[in-house]
């Protein structure tokens, strides 16, 4: 056992203190002692001088063991309790001290424990708060991006740097027209998260519109938005509604804080014509006609002269004649265009024809309670309408064959006649008369005992179009034929892509908001805050000096540490040489495959603009940029950005390790692969890898770029040279 | 001498009746195809009134109109305008350029000629 020496040092000196007060008593004794007296006590003491220094070491045993309890009960036990409080000071989850000692400690550990019960309560409940107010977060940040994804306005956010934050699919399809190289990068060059948005829009222009911003906020006005109006490349007019993104915490005196913008954007080229159309018919309709009636009126006035020579008779009559035939072309062809130009006011959405007709064979089945059928439909088509009211006009025509011709079987039929759509409902057996097509279409529809403010004939000519009623009777059949408008081969482009996106995208990141102008140098930068593009190349075979070619590249990027599975790139190449038979086995890239495909001359510009501002990163990184550094001459593109290897990067973290293949690593992080070499599966599992690696390399104090790739070179791969 | 008039109308079917009218009334008139045209024949005529079309090829009527204005020599000659634009701002413009009164299409050929021989003094 071990003894405290602050104890051992109390008990000596309590030892001293006998001992001496001993030494004192019996001088004081001594003393008054006669000196043969004192003789007498010398002999009688001195040989049991030993005894005396027994008496004292027992009585001094005596007072060490009281000591020791003492010591025990009010020294020992506050410093165990003390240490046991500071460990309970320091617990992260919730603990007691144990009753010990005297009363006064039980008290004081009970007190002790209180207080620790009271904190661990506080910190549970604030715990509590910090997970539900993150969840709101989360979902509010959800709910955005799906209101995003689906809404049909073009939106970008970006931060004052002029950074994307947010976009949706729209702005994307919108912004592609921007781009340089629409076929390959497909304007994912330019909207990624993290881009800046002056690729698309001029500097200049942004400014003044903030500045527009700025001035009105000053002012106090309420919604101080601008815009402005830009051509694109192609030489559409896009209008950009400009809205400042303000901090939430705006206090009083600080009205005009902006933290970002909103970009709205709209093309207006489709506007702009049918207005000048309209313009334009509008103009033939007054002028025209007004000098025409003049040229009627004034002929007319002549032919009332009772003296008229039949001469000019003649002539003036011709007049009329040919003015009337004038004013009967011009609104012939003002019909013509006033179902497109005049009339198209009403909100009609591009709709694929198919499913359409699926929808009202479903309805008119459940209303009507009569199998439908779907004759023939062209799959290709996209109609332009207005389904709702479209699908209630043909259910309710439905339901009035059924009630009043007893029709059993009914038949849909789509097809495309000229610019227009030709959707046919078909029955088998009775024909009605014109009265009764009349009636129905001018009637307000009903269902069951609701009755809709909206007639057949509405509902047609909200969509510009036409309805009738036809019989064929060789086939003892009739049918009503709808003529619906197609919407145009650009907004088929827009609706086929919008479908085609079917998972929810990573289309926003509003960490972003906090990240400013990056003023230090890219090597000094935290490889958690940078912008990768992690990409992977297929090639013909190992050896780029002996002719070897890339017939595949595929690139993700990774921004603020975080992977944007949507912004990719992929594509084939020509290598214009035989693809060799061996090589195939690992790719599978087949001559077919890549025949027709653009050549690295014009995918390699592509793929720079795509990487532009990022540092690069592949799996044994040396391979691939040694097939790019080979084609800088004859295409002109060099990639002068850092590049980051995961294989060497890997050696790094776990030096131990056999493996340092793609697979091998992929199998340690638990990911899964697909599309082993592919170059998109190999870059995406690459860009996996490389998330990983980031915080195991920050473990080991590996933080920058330049610290990454000094890491990198002084690994053992590093010597290796390809 | 009968006061002389210039039709000036690039639409053939109005001519024919408004020359037939003013005949008619007892002037001599006198017609131009396009406002080039027109100006030509204002200057070598110096007609008391012209009729004056605003849309015509080659010269507008307001161009005509001003190029007759701008003439210290034809300063006496009347112009009626004549317009198938309803538009106010028309009548201002052609005002403002010095034409003496306007006149819209369709009009009723009796309300012409009343027009034009107000402004000629009420004589023929």
């Amino acid at each position: 056992m071990r003894v405290d020496r602050r104890l051992l040092l109390v008990m000596a000196m309590a030892g001293l203190a006998m001992a001496g007060w001993l030494g004192v008593t019996a001088a004081l004794l001594w003393f008054t002692l006669e000196p043969a007296q004192r003789e007498i006590v010398g002999a009688l003491i001195g040989p049991r001088m030993a005894l005396l220094a027994l008496s004292w070491a027992a009585a001094l045993a005596l007072v060490a063991a009281g000591l020791r309890t003492l010591w025990r009960t009010y020294v020992r036990v506050p410093a165990r309790l003390l240490e046991e409080t500071r460990v309970l000071l320091a617990a992260t989850s919730a603990q007691q001290l144990g009753p010990r000692g005297s009363a006064e400690m039980r008290a004081l550990s009970a007190a002790i424990n209180a207080l620790a019960a009271q904190r661990d309560h506080l910190r549970e409940d604030m715990a509590h708060q910090v997970t539900q107010a993150s969840h709101r977060v989360q979902q509010e940040k959800n709910r955005l991006s799906a209101l995003m994804a689906e809404l049909t306005q073009s939106v970008v956010v970006c931060n004052l740097d002029g950074r994307i934050l947010l976009y949706n699919n729209r702005a994307r399809l919108q912004l592609r027209e921007f781009s340089q190289m629409p076929d390959l990068a497909a304007g994912a060059e330019l909207i990624g998260i993290g881009r800046s948005i002056y690729a698309v829009f001029d500097r200049q222009m942004v400014a003044h519109a903030l500045e527009n911003i700025h001035r009105r906020l000053v002012r106090g006005a309420a919604s101080p938005s601008t815009q402005f109006v830009t051509t694109t490349p192609t030489g559409q007019l896009l209008r950009v509604q400009v809205a400042p993104v303000r901090p939430g915490e705006t206090d009083a005196g600080n009205v005009d804080a902006v933290s970002g913008f909103v970009l709205m954007l709209d093309n207006v080229m489709r506007n702009f014509e049918q207005e000048s159309l309209r313009d334009r018919l509008l103009h033939g309709l007054t002028e025209g006609s007004r000098s025409s009636l003049a040229s009627m009126q004034a002929a007319l006035d002549m032919l009332g002269y009772a003296d008229l020579e039949p001469e000019m008779r003649e002539r003036f009559m011709g007049v009329l004649h040919e003015e009337l035939t004038a004013m009967s072309a011009r609104i012939t062809d003002l019909v013509q265009h006033s179902t497109q130009g005049l009339k198209t006011r009403w909100p009609l959405e591009e709709m694929l024809g198919a499913d359409l007709v699926t929808a009202a064979q479903r309805q008119i089945e459940k209303d009507c309670q009569r199998s439908v059928t779907v004759d023939s439909v062209d799959e290709t088509l996209w109609l332009k309408v207005e389904s709702f009211t479209l699908l209630q006009a043909l259910t309710y025509l439905s339901s009035r064959l059924v009630d009043e011709f007893e029709v059993k079987f009914l038949r849909l039929r789509l097809q495309a006649v000229g610019p227009r759509a030709q959707l046919d409902l078909i029955w088998t057996g009775h024909a009605m008369s014109t009265e009764t097509v009349m009636t129905w279409e001018m009637d307000a529809m009903r269902f069951g005992t609701q009755s809709l403010p909206l007639t057949v004939r509405d509902v047609v000519e909200r969509h510009g179009g036409e309805m009738w009623f036809e019989r064929e009777r060789i086939r003892h059949e009739a049918f009503f034929r709808f003529l619906l408008p197609l919407a145009t081969a650009q907004e088929q482009l827009e609706a086929t892509q919008l479908l085609q996106s079917d998972s929810r995208p990573e289309y926003y990141d509003f960490d972003l908001f906090q990240v400013s102008a990056q003023g230090s140098e890219l090597d000094d930068q935290l490889l958690s805050e940078l912008s990768y593009t992690v990409f992977d190349t297929e090639t013909t075979g190992l050896d780029p000096s002996q002719g070897d070619e890339i017939i595949q590249i595929g690139a993700v990027r990774i921004v603020n540490g975080k992977l944007l599975r949507q912004e990719i790139f992929e594509q084939l190449l020509d290598p214009e040489r035989l693809i060799p038979a061996a090589s195939i086995q690992i790719h599978g890239i087949t001559q077919d495959m890549v025949s027709g495909k653009p050549g690295i001359g014009k995918v390699l510009p592509a793929f720079h603009a795509f990487a532009k501002d990022t540092v690069l990163v592949a799996h044994n990184a040396a391979f691939d940029m040694k097939f790019l550094q080979l084609k800088e001459a004859s295409t002109g593109v060099a990639f002068h950005q850092p590049v980051l290897d995961t294989l060497l990067l890997s050696a790094v973290v776990h030096p131990n390790q056999e493996s340092h293949q793609l697979e091998s690593i992929a199998e340690r992080f638990n990911i899964t692969l697909q599309g082993r070499h592919t170059a998109m599966g190999d870059a995406m599992v690459t860009a996996e890898v490389w998330l990983r690696l980031i915080p195991l390399l920050d473990a080991m104090g590996i933080q920058t770029l330049r610290q990454a790739r000094q890491a990198a070179q002084a690994t053992y791969y590093a010597r290796l040279k390809y | 001498m009968s006061k002389k008039i210039l039709v000036a109308d690039d639409e053939p079917n109005i001519v024919i009746s408004l020359e037939y009218l003013l005949k008619r009334e007892g002037y001599t008139v006198l017609v131009a195809r396009d406002g080039q045209q027109a100006l030509e024949t204002i200057t070598l005529e110096k007609p008391d009134l012209v009729l004056l079309d605003v849309m015509m090829p080659l010269k507008t009527g307001f161009e005509v109109c001003q190029a007759v204005r701008a003439n210290e020599d034809l300063q006496a000659t009347k112009i009626l305008m004549l317009t198938a634009k309803g538009r106010d701002t028309d009548v201002a413009k052609g005002t403002a350029l010095g034409a003496d009164d306007y006149i819209t299409k369709p009009f009723s050929t009796r309300e012409l000629a009343e027009k034009v021989a107000r402004m000629l003094g009420g004589l023929p």
